[in-house]
């Protein structure tokens, strides 16, 4: 088996006389982070719904784990393996930290109605493994002592983690961050660089789709940059950083 | 397992109980059977309150047309344990010479698959509605059934159309007939039983077992599953859950419990027509759990206890507040006016609920 997580080749989406997308490629190899920028409006996000489902691109051809992987419904995109987080942080606000995380586990989980009311030894078992192990991922980013809490009443960065971790709940091959960064203050975004840093050391595979110049550059191991929907640029961030057109895109000609 | 209880908790627990078993033979000591018919009501309310938290408390589909549901299970129990059918159909009366008195308990099970599978085919074309506009679509269908149920008496004598079904027959549990008096005989002592507290009993007993159905829904894979649908269907699709799915689930568990409580009803009253299930009704279901504290079991019940009751309670007050007017107001306007009164104070000092779930970690220390 190859290690690429992610392939998706000549990907294009095109919105009435707008080309949002225009044969994007990208592959992603396990165990990396990989960093998806460009200036608003490069198409980033239109990249990022095709992956997941939310638009149908008008070509392109996607593998993950090897596997062919068509992305249709929305649901079905975490049973596939791809987890994501909100650029707007979407938790579950009125559940406790831990329901919230429970709820990840869902997609791997199978008990049904009848086991629900019977409490069957099979419920109780499911039952008892997904509070374990979401439990396991709460402490694993941090927030265990919340584990009662609502998730509204958490802070800003805490909301943040609960979304990691309520994605990871989901056992993903890859995990998609929409601009986990923004509004974050420094403390924050150094503590959401070390968060990504250890999940990346547990072997996973990080999309990172970001604003933040400084944060990917410093973070991901591969980057590929956008612009008006085309592939500016794709490599390590150093080469990235040295590519003319890059820093054409983001300074203008002339800057430095 | 008792072990874990703490010796408060439990006292409470048998007081409870005690006080649940004997209210009915306090009631029946008034010698009338107007409070014990008004408390057996007020838990048939619990019933449909309790089932219409799932779709609307859990799930967070507002559902107005919820009484449709109750509706169907009483018909379908008024259709096959009364004379209507035999009397009108000779097939039926062929087939059926003693008339037909399907055993309850099997018009149960089937009423509550039937309701379900009817609230799942309503549920099914506003699945992509949210807010007011998914409650103005059941509204609507809510409506369809009641009107169906009036209308159906032509060109073939269905539902009987506005005159109803009568002569239902009452429950009986293993063959002890509910719908009739019994005596208790020890010695020289005797106590007669009244229909109403035994149907107490039994409306009591399915209360407490929904109550337990509902806190097992609430604290497993689905019920949580139903929960993040509610609080955000874009994140809870985006991880990997099935809301059309799901959605259609809540309806057609909800659904079940309005027919298994029409059921009851029906053979309670032992007659049904179309007015019992009018929009107001349904109305009156949804404002129960909403002034109750939606999502919360125990608000639940007082919502369904309070507005089921209270109604009954000034009917008492109300009296002396006519003659002070004169008569200008009339019981029946003066009842609606002080519920609405209620409705309106409780929702403007208590906006969660009377008795809303309880906060864990109001803020935390920053």
């Amino acid at each position: 088996m190859s290690d690429i997580i992610l392939k998706v080749a000549n990907v294009s989406k095109r919105f009435g006389g707008l080309q949002a997308l225009s044969d994007v490629g990208i592959e992603i190899q396990r165990g990396q982070v990989y960093g998806l920028i460009g200036p608003n409006g490069a198409g980033k996000t239109t990249f990022f719904n095709v992956l997941t489902g939310l638009y149908t691109p008008d070509s392109g051809s996607f593998e993950l784990g090897g596997q062919p992987y068509t992305p249709t419904a929305v649901h079905e995109v975490a049973k596939a393996g791809i987890a994501r987080t909100f650029q707007n942080i979407r938790l579950f606000p009125e559940m406790t930290a831990l329901e919230n995380v429970m709820v990840g586990r869902h997609v791997r989980t199978h008990s049904g109605l009848v086991g629900a009311i019977l409490r069957t030894p099979g419920f109780k078992r499911e039952e008892a493994a997904i509070r374990e192990r979401s439990m396991e991922l709460l402490d694993y980013v941090g927030i265990a002592r919340f584990a009662d809490y609502k998730s509204r009443t958490l802070s800003y960065g805490d909301q943040r983690r609960l979304e990691i971790a309520r994605a990871l709940a989901t056992d993903p091959q890859l995990i998609a961050l929409d601009e986990p960064a923004a509004g974050m203050n420094a403390t924050e975004k150094v503590q959401l660089r070390e968060l990504i840093d250890q999940i990346r050391n547990d072997n996973r595979t990080i999309l990172l789709i970001e604003h933040d110049v400084k944060l990917v550059m410093g973070l991901c191991d591969q980057v590929t940059v956008l612009d008006y929907g085309k592939q500016l640029s794709s490599g390590t961030p150093a080469e990235v950083q040295k590519d003319p057109k890059v820093i054409e895109a983001y300074l203008g000609t002339g800057g430095n | 397992m008792l072990s874990n209880i703490k010796p408060a908790k439990l006292a409470t627990f048998v007081v409870v109980a005690i006080a649940l078993l004997a209210l009915p033979i306090l009631l029946q000591a008034t010698g009338s059977n107007s409070w014990a018919r008004i408390v057996d009501i007020a838990l048939l309310y619990v019933l449909l309150a309790l089932g219409l938290n799932i779709v609307v408390g859990y799930a967070g589909l507002l559902d107005l047309g919820y009484i449709a549901f109750f509706a169907v299970g009483a018909y379908l129990y008024g259709l096959l344990a009364s004379p209507h059918l035999a009397d009108t159909f000779p097939a039926v009366k062929a087939l059926f010479p003693n008339g037909l008195h399907i055993n309850i308990w099997l018009v149960m099970i089937v009423a509550a698959a039937l309701a379900g599978i009817v609230g799942m085919i309503l549920g099914a074309p506003t699945l992509k509605l949210r807010g007011d506009y998914l409650a103005i679509v059941t509204l609507g269908f809510g409506e369809i059934i009641r009107i169906f149920l009036l209308n159906l008496d032509r060109p073939i004598n269905i539902t009987n159309g506005p005159k109803g079904l009568s002569q239902i027959d009452a429950l009986s549990v293993f063959g002890f007939n509910m719908g009739k008096r019994h005596t208790l005989e020890i010695g020289d002592w005797s106590y007669t039983i009244q229909p109403v507290t035994l149907y107490y009993y039994l409306f009591l007993f399915f209360v407490l077992l929904t109550v337990v159905i509902s806190y097992r829904l609430q604290d497993s894979r689905i019920g949580r599953a139903w929960m993040a649908v509610r609080e955000d269907e874009i994140a809870a699709k985006a991880m990997g859950l099935n809301t059309r799915n799901l959605k259609l689930l809540a309806f057609g568990m909800g659904a079940s419990f309005g027919g298994i409580s029409g059921v009851l009803f029906s053979s309670f009253q032992r007659f049904v027509s179309p007015e019992s299930f009018a929009l107001m009704e349904s109305v009156m279901v949804v404002a129960m759990v909403v002034l109750g504290g939606i999502g919360h079991i125990p608000g639940v019940i007082l919502g369904a206890l309070m507005l089921a009751g209270l109604p009954e309670v000034l009917r008492h007050v109300a009296g002396p507040l006519t003659e002070m007017t004169g008569g200008r107001l009339g019981p029946e306007i003066l009842r609606q006016l002080l519920i609405a009164l209620a409705m309106v104070v409780v929702m403007l000092l208590r906006p969660k609920g009377l008795w809303p779930a309880p906060e864990h970690g109001k803020s935390l220390a920053k």
